[in-house]
Order: structure tokens, then sequence, then C-alpha cells
């Protein structure tokens, strides 16, 4: 399959990453070479199979739904491009 | 003091309890191989001698307490202390940065301690430094790192294989005894044997991923390199257990490895996977990896074909599974409460242009892989298939492990590859860990242990694996095998 250069500018907007149109040509090139590799799984039987989400679903716990202590707040702002006070400081998000 | 890259954990362990020499110095001794050889093997993205030092320093206040009040009483002495170790730069060590080989991490100092490095300082370790890796740990090579690559200490013009790299390179170079690294496609084991030591991805859920900073959640392992199978074990058996930080931390005891010097393995019986055998493989690989099964017969274990018939498959499975899974992960890396931010007029763009800036070529690929594999009307067909043919993998795995205690196999296709050489093709590239991946898809462990060299100097490595939870079994067989050989004591000339 070829994924054309407008499928790739759309799943760069879903993964939200600003790509050049170098990258763009690049990426439809070599996506399209590894989904043509993945494409030899579509041959595989299965329907009859359940999917498989976790290598270690017989021994996963469960935890008491407890509350415990967190991230202290200075710390949790400690890495922030810019904060404010006791909070993220952001770009407007609305008009 | 004896020159440190001729000792052992268990020498110096025995070194330090007698007083030979003090923890501050064989850290000393360490951070001044470090020094000589950085440059020349790029193994860390950022060196901490201070933070060594102190804690060596606390290290030899423990054993004068400890010799002072009841030198008998060994039991007392926490398992490693005063031993250096260096921890590869995607577990958090808390205030000192973590770039996971990222430009978009550059600034980033952790906030708290991974749960296994936790166990390890705890043990009495000394942590000389966090080492390179491939950008969030996706890569064969260390090429993919923002700062730079690693290079292999039998031959600096070659990778020390990847993404771990920076960790195999160090213990490879004897820079320091023991590394940690974390294997969500074989980057443990893979770098373990280009560079000729002892590497294992634990069982899936037997060593905490609590500050093991996230690439694909349902494959994600930390790993332990060291020279030998018995530093290997000892090591691992120090972080691995139940952490309730991590709920996918299995509930289960470990059991204490014993190790004994009988190279015995009378009534183990051992399986070689025809589908690992493929052409394509470097001869001499093959070479000595059966050279490596007929000595585990001549221990005494009993060899049998067996066939795990959906190999073929783990590769484009992986490829959508992981990516898949990283295109979540990675969406935290928004610029908003931490790492880099480019600035925009509105929020959206401040998202796009951090990331787009911040991220290298390859996390973008499989960012974009993994959002295509589960974007509206083509989840079912490729991330929903590979996880029903996931499921086939590790049926695969179940019924041949009803047959035998382990699988052997190569850890990889090739020796290490110099610098450059698969250039910008990342199926090329893929390739590499062909046989590496279906134990992480299966949640298997595996144990990667040098068995050889080939024609030109560089380290052939075997992998074991064994049934979920049997990394003893794993490390017992090998270190039988390391009982009648030398593979595991050899040096690079540096």
């Amino acid at each position: 399959m070829s994924l054309t250069l407008s499928e790739v500018q759309h799943i760069a907007n879903l993964a939200r990453l600003e790509l050049s149109e170098e990258e763009i040509a690049r990426y439809r090139e070599q996506l399209s070479a590894i989904l043509d590799y993945a494409a030899r799984l579509q041959s595989v039987e299965t329907s009859q199979t359940p999917a498989l989400v976790s290598a270690s679903a017989d021994h996963l716990p469960l935890r008491e739904d407890k509350v415990r202590p967190g991230l202290e707040i200075q710390a949790a702002l400690r890495n922030a491009p810019q904060s404010e006070e006791c909070q993220f400081r952001v770009p407007p998000v609305l008009e | 003091m004896p020159a440190p890259e001729t000792l052992s954990i268990f020498d110096m362990l025995a070194g330090l309890r007698r007083g030979d020499f003090s923890s501050v110095e064989l850290t000393r001794a360490c951070l001044a191989r470090i020094e000589r050889l950085e440059p020349a093997l790029h193994t860390l993205i950022t060196y901490t001698p201070e933070l060594a030092l102190r804690a060596a320093a606390e290290a030899d206040r423990r054993y004068l307490e400890w010799r002072r009040d009841d030198p008998s009483a060994t039991w007392m002495l926490p398992a490693l202390l005063g031993v250096p170790l260096m921890v590869k730069d995607v577990l958090c060590l808390e205030n000192v940065r973590c770039t996971c080989g990222s430009k978009i991490l550059e600034n980033f100092s952790a906030p708290f301690t991974a749960t296994p490095v936790q166990r390890l300082l705890q043990a009495g370790m000394v942590v000389a430094g966090k080492t390179n890796t491939d950008e969030f740990a996706m890569g064969s090579s260390t090429e993919n790192s923002a700062y730079g690559p690693s290079r292999n200490p039998w031959d600096t013009s070659r990778v020390p294989g990847g993404s771990s790299g920076g960790s195999a390179s160090a213990v490879a170079a004897r820079l320091v005894p023991a590394a940690l690294g974390s294997d969500t496609g074989g980057s443990v084991r893979q770098p373990a044997s280009f560079c000729g030591i002892t590497g294992i991805k634990p069982t899936y859920g037997r060593v905490s991923r609590y500050g093991l900073v996230a690439y694909g959640s349902s494959l994600d392992a930390v790993g332990v390199f060291a020279a030998s199978v018995a530093e290997t074990a000892l090591v691992f058996a120090s972080m691995a257990g139940h952490d309730p930080l991590d709920s996918t931390s299995a509930n289960l005891p470990v059991p204490s490895i014993s190790l004994t010097s009988d190279p015995s393995l009378k009534g183990l019986r051992v399986g070689v996977p025809q589908e690992y055998f493929i052409s394509g493989i470097q001869p001499a690989v093959e070479a000595k990896v059966r050279e490596a099964i007929a000595q585990l017969e001549a221990l005494g274990a009993s060899v049998q074909a067996v066939s795990l018939p959906h190999t073929e498959y783990a590769l484009p499975v992986y490829y959508l599974i992981a990516p898949a899974e990283a295109s979540a992960n990675l969406a935290r890396y928004d610029g908003i409460r931490f790492g880099l931010r480019e600035p925009a007029e509105a929020l959206w763009d401040v998202f796009k242009r951090s990331r787009g800036a911040g991220f290298g070529s390859e996390v973008k690929r499989r960012i974009m892989l993994g959002t295509y594999a589960l974007s509206a009307g083509y989840y079912d067909a490729y991330y929903g298939q590979a996880q029903k043919v996931r499921a086939l993998i590790k049926d695969d795995f179940t019924r041949v492990f009803e047959q035998v205690d382990v699988i052997a196999c190569p850890v990889a296709p090739t020796t290490a590859f110099r610098i450059g050489e698969h250039g910008d093709d990342p199926l090329a590239m893929y390739l590499e860990d062909i046989f590496t991946l279906p134990a992480n898809l299966a949640g298997v462990p595996g144990l990667a242990f040098p068995v050889g060299f080939d024609e030109a100097g560089l380290p052939v490595g075997m992998q074991l694996m064994g049934p979920h939870f049997k990394e003893e079994t794993l490390f017992r067989a090998a270190h039988a095998y390391q009982q009648v050989t030398g593979w595991h004591k050899q040096h690079p000339a540096l």
C-alpha cells in the first residue's frame, strides 16, 4: 500500500507533530514500506483467537482503592516550562 | 587497590568486607577509569561522581559500624554495599536529570527514584552515572540518541547495540561491574550479545516498572548487565519482586537464586527452535551458538528440536503494538508540565511545535506508525489483528515449555555492525530484533551471555528463554556453561 501525503499529514495532526515537508515525504515512503511488511499479518487465521492485551494477565493484582500520598506541588512544578504560584502557565485555550 | 577492571562483584564485596580497600577507593578507581575511557566510548549522558562518592562514603561508614559492632554478622550487611553501578537514562533517580536520550527531556530533573534503582540503592550500590540510550529506548544501536552514539569497546568503529548500549559498553569495558538497562524488544539482550557480556530481560512483571519512563507498557522490562551470570543474578535478585506502585508487578515471591560450582545439567531439557536458525544469519553466529548448545549437552542436558511456528510474525506484530503503545505513552510530552516547550500563540501550536522540535526522527516515525495503527478505520486491521497474532505467539511458547525447560537460540542474527551501516533504513534496523522480540511479546524471561567470537574478533551471544518467572532455570544453565568456559572472562583491549 502507499499512503498519500495528505494521509501522512492527517496522522501527524492526530499525533500533534509539526513536520517539515521533507519529513512528510520521507515518512510517507518509510511508513508505506513498514505497513507493507506488516500486511503479512492479514493472512494469519485468527477468527477464534482472542486478542492478547497483556503478557501477565494471570497474575495481575488489584489494589485497594485507597488515597495515598503523591507528588508534592513544588516537586510537580519544578520541571514546568512556565509556572505561576501553584499552577502551570499555558497559552490561552479559548479566544 | 587492585585495578577495578580485574575485580568481579564478588571480589569487590570480599575486599570491602576484609577491609582491603574502601568503597571510596574502589569508586575513585572506577571514576578514574570512566574518565580515561569515556572520550572513546561515550557510555554516559550524565556523569554523577559527587553522588557516587557520597554514597561510597556512606557505604564505608556502614562497613566501619559493622566491623566495630559484630563482624560475624555479615547477614546484616546490605547485599551489594559499596559496589559501583550505572543506570540507563530511562530510569528515574531523584534530583538527577533523566533525558531518555531525547532533547525533549534535556533539562528534566527526576522528582522521584524508580523502584528497581531504589532497591539497589538500599542494597548499597553506588551510582556513577546515567547511561546513553537510543531516544526513548527506540533503537538497536544507540545511534538514535540525541547525545550521539556510544561505541563498542571491542571495536570503537562499531555500535554497542541498543537501546541500552551505554550500559553494555560500560560493563564490557569494566568501567563499572554492573549496569541497569530496559528491554522492550531486545534492548538488554542484543547489546549484551554485541559487547560480550551477560544480560537478563526478566519475566514481564518480575521487576517493577515504577519510575521507568514508559515506551511499550505491555512489553517493557527492567534488566541488568554484568560480566558473568552469577553477578547478573545477584543484582537481579536485589531488585526483583512485587511493588504496589506498579499495577502489573507480579505478587509472587522471588526465589533465592543459588548457583553452585557443580556444572552438571543432568535432567535439563533444552529446546532448539528451527525458526531461529534462518538463512541470512551470520555463519559465525550460528556456528558458535550450535557449539554452545553442544556444550550444554556435554554437561548433561538433553537437547531436542522444537518449533515456534509463529516466529516470523513477531516482527510485524511488535512493530504495530510497540509503536501503538508508544504513541499513547509519548502523548504526555506536550510542553506543558515538563520538558521542552516551543512558544506559540495558541495551545495547539505549543503541542505541535514542542513535539516536532523535541523528538528525533525514529521517535516521530514510531509515533506516526502507532497513531496510524490505532486510528479510526485501521484499528481492527492493524492493532487488533496484531494483538491476536500476539496471542498465537504466546501460545507457541506455552506449548514448547510443556516439552522443554529452556529454549536456546541466537540473540541477534549478526555481531556488532558499524556505526552508520544501516543508515536511514528503519526496516533493516528492525530486523536486528527478530530473535529477541518474541520473549517480550510472550512476557517470558530471556538471558543473553557470550559464547565465542566471530572471525573479526567480535563477541557472539546466545539466548536462553524460559517459562514465566523461571529466571532461576536460565541462570543455572548459563552459570553451568560459564563454569566450564571462559568467554565471559575475556576483556577488550583498551
